[in-house]
């Protein structure tokens, strides 16, 4: 089995603070981390690996920066790495971003390609869905767990706002993975010790097939006009009571201004 | 001159740091309280390869360097010293001396276990005479035919109990003193080798310390560790390897402090305002947090010269005289910053305190590294 997993490297957004003045994200100093979602489609990928003897490929698109993560997934056991790094891939929305990862995608055999569910910086959850839509594959979102049948049929709890769905599915398919469902495995010190001396592939435009139209700032239909913090309305009110009142105070509150 | 960490460096400073946060720290206050040896955390250790951090990949270790391997001591010590000592006592005082002593057989033999982590490591040259005088050796070897017979006892030995291998020493010619000792490999199920009481500890209470006994114990003739009548030599350049490791652990213990203090005196308020505005504690902090960087210099120097095969025995002595008093005064002070929460369990300084007066005590007392030092110096 080829597995393709599809991971991203994202500011630590526990880490960042905001500027009190401008309201916008002080970026310096944060430290960049693979996206949490990425990680655990990871780690499920891995599994596969441990069980089944996959073969794991990770991609990321990203500035040469971002190798740092395609290190972090060497360490943690992937067999290849590559970079789709390109000035024209950038300013890129899902959509671009989408359309050159899929490109890319295409030039590689696989079984199964596996994406976070979304990246902590943009939380859009878009880019898998596209992916497979451009691949025209069938995909599972929300994967919380899965099994294989060592044959070509996956078992997947999918995440529901209430409950979850089992669904059954047959590679080559999509999947987007949510941290929560499993624990991604440390970094061995082997692995550690190993991955600068493994190749990292970095792909350029010139690598892929993709109609220029469709990537980077060009192929990007969204536009961001303006990011701003929500404004702070009111200093709010502290009681400090038992648990039983404190609920009546909050019912009565949230009557006061018709919520409930 | 490149002070700076290479990414690889940084990149396991992440994954051990993460290790040390999460598995780590969340049971260092009950193996303290209980005195309970964590071995589920060993188990962890050893799946990740932290248990064989600077050994060859043939013989199944991770192939790392002692850099790597102080940055780990340290880690988890910062969190939990009783952590560190496990790993340091296995790597520094066991793995070592047969990566460095041993034939090739008792390399193949005894590494990859002892690397993987399925086995753990232990050292035994403390007796109730020979302590900082490890020359005045009671334990006897007798070569007979194929084999050794081992008759005495250890104090104070680390991993002990949880130990499939020690590193003994022991005398086999007594009229020659030093040059009459010798070192052996000893697995825990040679007839005659057993366990003996566990100490109760100030501090590292998690950490296994007990009194080895050997009576009549049968030690195969290809166990002998170097050659006979080296043991002292062998003994004495395996702990300067564990200084290094002793001198992480302390340099952890330390920064673990200084992390609680910074948190707390940002917290706790006195006066009307919190404790770290007034100066006299931030002068204090930046006293201490200015040793602490000090010892993380010359920790990694010592570890460094290692690496580079140059001589270190001296830094490996100055850096843990100068790391073990750093961890005494930063966790010291720690306490006295946080009052009298500081000396409840509610917070970990009063452990952290406990913890680092072993590191002033084992694997050669600060007097014994001043000795080493000045000796250098003088000769």
């Amino acid at each position: 089995m080829k597995i393709v997993v599809c991971i991203k490297q994202v500011p630590d957004t526990t880490e960042i603070k905001l500027d009190p003045v401008t309201g916008t994200l002080i970026r310096d100093g944060v430290p960049s981390i693979m996206n949490p979602d990425d990680k655990g489609g990871l780690e499920f990928a891995l599994q596969l690996k441990d069980q089944y003897g996959a073969h794991v490929t990770v991609v990321t698109m990203g500035p040469p920066q971002a190798e740092a993560i395609l290190r972090e997934a060497y360490a943690m056991g992937v067999d290849r790495a590559i970079l789709l790094s390109d000035r024209k891939f950038g300013g890129a929305d899902t959509l671009a971003t989408s359309h050159t990862i899929a490109a890319a995608l295409k030039m590689l055999d696989f079984d199964l390609v596996i994406t976070g569910r979304q990246a902590i910086d943009g939380d859009t959850a878009q880019v898998g869905p596209q992916i497979a839509e451009h691949l025209d594959l069938p995909q599972v979102t929300y994967v919380e767990s899965l099994t294989f049948d060592g044959n070509k049929t996956f078992t997947v709890k999918k995440s529901m706002e209430e409950g979850y769905q089992m669904v059954e599915v047959d590679a080559p398919c999509v999947f987007t993975a949510l941290a929560s469902g499993v624990k991604p495995r440390y970094m061995s010190v082997r692995g550690i010790v190993e991955a600068y001396d493994k190749e990292i592939e970095t792909w350029t435009y010139d690598n892929i097939t993709v109609d220029d139209k469709k990537i980077g700032l060009n192929g990007s239909p969204t536009r961001v006009f303006k990011s701003f913090t929500k404004g702070v309305k009111a200093a709010g009110q502290i009681y400090e009571v038992e648990p039983a009142e404190a609920v009546d105070i909050i019912i009565n509150k949230l009557k006061e201004k018709f919520i409930i | 001159m490149d002070f700076s960490l290479s990414k690889k460096e940084q990149l396991f400073l992440q994954m051990i740091r993460e290790f040390a946060e999460k598995e780590v720290k969340p049971l260092a206050a009950e193996v303290d309280e209980s005195e309970r040896f964590p071995i589920e955390t060993v188990e962890k250790m050893a799946k990740l390869g932290i248990m064989g951090i600077p050994f060859p990949v043939e013989y199944g270790g991770a192939g790392g360097s002692n850099i790597l391997y102080t940055m780990a001591v340290e880690e988890l010590s910062r969190v939990c010293a009783t952590t560190g000592v496990i790993v340091s006592a296995h790597t520094s005082l066991c793995c070592a001396p047969i990566m460095e002593h041993g034939t090739n057989e008792q390399r193949a033999k005894y590494l990859p276990k002892l690397t993987s982590g399925e086995w753990i490591g232990a050292f035994g040259l403390t007796e109730p005479n020979a302590g900082t005088d490890a020359s005045a050796q009671q334990t006897i070897a007798v070569k007979e035919g194929d084999h050794y017979v081992l008759n005495g006892s250890k104090i104070f030995i680390t991993n002990a109990g949880y130990a499939h291998v020690y590193i003994i020493m022991a005398m086999t010619d007594k009229s020659k003193g030093t040059k009459g000792i010798s070192a052996f490999i000893v697995e825990k199920d040679f007839p005659g080798f057993s366990v003996g009481k566990k100490e109760k500890k100030l501090g590292i209470r998690g950490s296994a310390t007990c009194e080895l006994i050997m009576e009549n114990c049968i030690v195969p003739a290809e166990n002998l560790l170097g050659q006979e009548g080296k043991g002292f030599g062998i003994a004495m350049k395996t702990l300067d390897g564990g200084r290094i490791g002793i001198a992480s652990q302390a340099l952890g213990i330390a920064q673990g402090a200084m992390d609680e203090t910074v948190k707390y005196v940002k917290e706790r308020k006195q006066f009307g305002k919190a404790i770290g505005q007034f100066q006299n504690t931030q002068f204090q902090l930046a006293d201490l947090q200015t040793k602490i960087e000090a010892a993380r210099l010359l920790v990694r120097q010592a570890a460094y010269k290692k690496d580079q095969k140059e001589a270190y025995s001296t830094d490996a002595a100055m850096c843990k005289l100068f790391a073990a008093e750093t961890a005494m005064e930063v966790t010291t002070k720690a306490v006295q910053f946080h009052g009298g929460y500081g000396y409840t369990r509610e917070y970990p300084v009063e452990r952290m305190m406990r913890d680092a007066k072993i590191t002033e005590i084992y694997e050669g007392t600060s007097e014994v590294q001043r000795m080493v030092i000045a000796a250098n110096l003088l000769k």
